[in-house]
């Protein structure tokens, strides 16, 4: 089989799974009209399937900043910090990330995913040893990969198999990076914190915590799970990826340590990229000033994933084990999922549809992510609408 | 390379892997578990797990990325038993 064949191998699996057109791959959104609706196709669709945690894609304020910074610095910096130098906007959103989390510093990376891979392939190499929860994002197995560590999975928030790993690692945990994340995008479910600072410092390892979902969704000033559960001083490190409650795109790496500033010239995630543009850093940092003072968004937001994680429930579906911004419904049967998606679009409600092995245990996914800018009534007829299809295609 | 803790190694994966695999073919050194079993990469998945709990051991994902047949996997797990 030569490439090209193993490509056609590859693509005839796929569509055996899931027809043209089907899955996030083929959506084509035609127009969007709000934080909440777009068109798709000839639809008009409410969307459940986005990360606008906050639902800030149209805030006034982060528009304008990124107006101004067209204006007046043009709509790319056309090259990588290292050669082609920060601009205030970068300097000052780093500034405002270690603020926000009382850090000493913080950089700022082009994508979220970039801001895993340069991050944990600055702080480990060959011979260090990466632990990582199983159902790690792919950013996340991708930073651990271009390491060169070796990479020790234990099963999702399991902290006993965590503990059995560290224990099999002797004295190499020293030179151990544990990574987990404040909220896993599959289940929604959250990382046991207390329990994973306490066996970090047990073993004496390095902590680094993925906020991409968590922030701004989590604690009182939307730091994430670290405010949430008062443990900031204990993770080394904090990643985040600006593409969700921020609105635009681009990611963050905060800390306390002095050695973070030494990823600048050792990263090459970091380096070897355009850094973000201007308008990009200009939104973001209106978003983040949002962020800490939108504590009526997370409200509104909580009451929303409460209304449907309960209606969800009492309807008769399997969810992850609590309620939060992302809520899946878990089915054995893929033709079961990709029948419910379908007929959610049928119905004007656009969700995720996560077959495996994306999905965890073999197991597929129909999965909705709330938002802040959600009303009770869009709640309710989300609601209404998986309870009925439950009633049609699950319990026949 | 400690040849008895090998042999007792290969013994446990061609035991647990002929019990798990539907093919009527039995498991071999030379067998390959992605192209010749038909199992399913949970169960493989699950299989490793048991595995690394019998000989008290994690076995890096990195490193499996290389193991193709029985006899690697074997080969692997002793390697890593013995700098324990
Ligand atoms: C946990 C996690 N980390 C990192 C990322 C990467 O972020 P981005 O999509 O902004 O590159 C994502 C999202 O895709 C994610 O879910």
């Amino acid at each position: 089989m030569n490439l090209l064949e193993k490509l056609d191998a590859a693509a005839a699996a796929r569509k055996a799974m899931l027809p043209d057109g089907v899955g996030a791959f083929g959506i084509p959104i035609e127009e969007v009209y709000s934080a909440t609706e777009a068109k798709i196709g000839e639809r008009r669709v409410l969307l459940l399937g986005t990360n606008n945690y906050l639902g800030l894609t149209f805030a006034p304020e982060c528009i304008e900043a990124a107006h101004q910074a067209l204006n007046h610095e043009g709509t790319g910096t056309t090259g990588s910090r290292m050669a082609n130098g920060s601009y205030y906007g970068h300097r000052a959103l780093e500034q405002e990330f270690a603020d926000f989390y009382q850090c000493s510093a913080g950089i700022v990376f082009t994508t979220g995913y970039q801001a895993n891979l340069g991050t944990i392939s600055g702080l480990v190499g060959r011979g260090d040893t990466v632990l990582i929860d199983g159902d790690s994002h792919a950013s996340i197995y991708d930073g651990c990969i271009l390491s060169g560590a070796e990479i020790i999975r234990f099963k999702h928030n399991d902290m006993a198999d965590m503990e059995k790993r560290l224990r099999r690692l002797g004295n190499r945990t020293e030179t151990t990076l544990i990574i987990v994340e404040g909220i896993y995008s599959m289940l929604g479910d959250q990382a046991p914190l207390a329990e994973i600072v306490r066996l970090k410092n047990k073993y004496n390892c390095t902590l680094l915590l993925d906020e991409a979902h968590s922030l701004g969704v989590l604690g009182e000033t939307g730091q994430g799970l670290v405010e949430k559960t008062g443990l900031l001083n204990e993770v080394d490190f904090i990643t985040g990826t600006f593409s969700k409650s921020l609105c635009s795109i681009g990611g963050f790496c905060v800390s306390n340590h002095s050695q973070l500033d030494q990823l600048r010239f050792v990263s090459h995630p970091y380096i070897f990229t355009a850094s973000p543009s201007p308008a990009t850093i200009a939104s973001t940092r209106a978003a983040l000033a949002l962020l800490k003072n939108g504590d009526n968004l997370r409200k509104q937001l909580w009451k929303n994933c409460s209304q449907l994680y309960e209606r969800l429930k009492t309807a008769g579906y399997e969810l992850g084990p609590e309620p939060g911004p992302v809520i899946a419904a878990i089915l054995d049967n893929p033709k079961q999922a990709l029948q419910i998606w379908q007929s959610l679009l049928e119905h004007n409600i656009y969700v995720n549809l996560i077959l495996p092995p994306a999905a965890p245990d073999g197991k597929s996914l129909v999965r909705c992510s709330v938002n802040a800018a959600h009303t009770t009534e869009q709640m309710t007829y989300v609601g209404d609408t998986f309870a009925k299809l439950y009633q049609q295609i699950l319990e026949h | 390379m400690n040849e008895s803790n090998y042999d007792e190694i290969m013994q446990l994966l061609c035991d647990r892997l002929n019990s798990l695999t539907n093919s009527e073919a039995t498991v071999t050194p030379e067998t390959n578990l992605i192209s010749e079993l038909s199992i399913d990469s949970i169960k493989l998945l699950n299989l490793i797990m048991e595995i690394e709990d019998t000989f008290d051991i994690s076995i890096p994902i990195n490193a499996l990325a290389d193991v193709q047949t029985v006899d690697e996997l074997a080969g692997l797990i002793s390697r890593i038993k013995s700098t324990h």
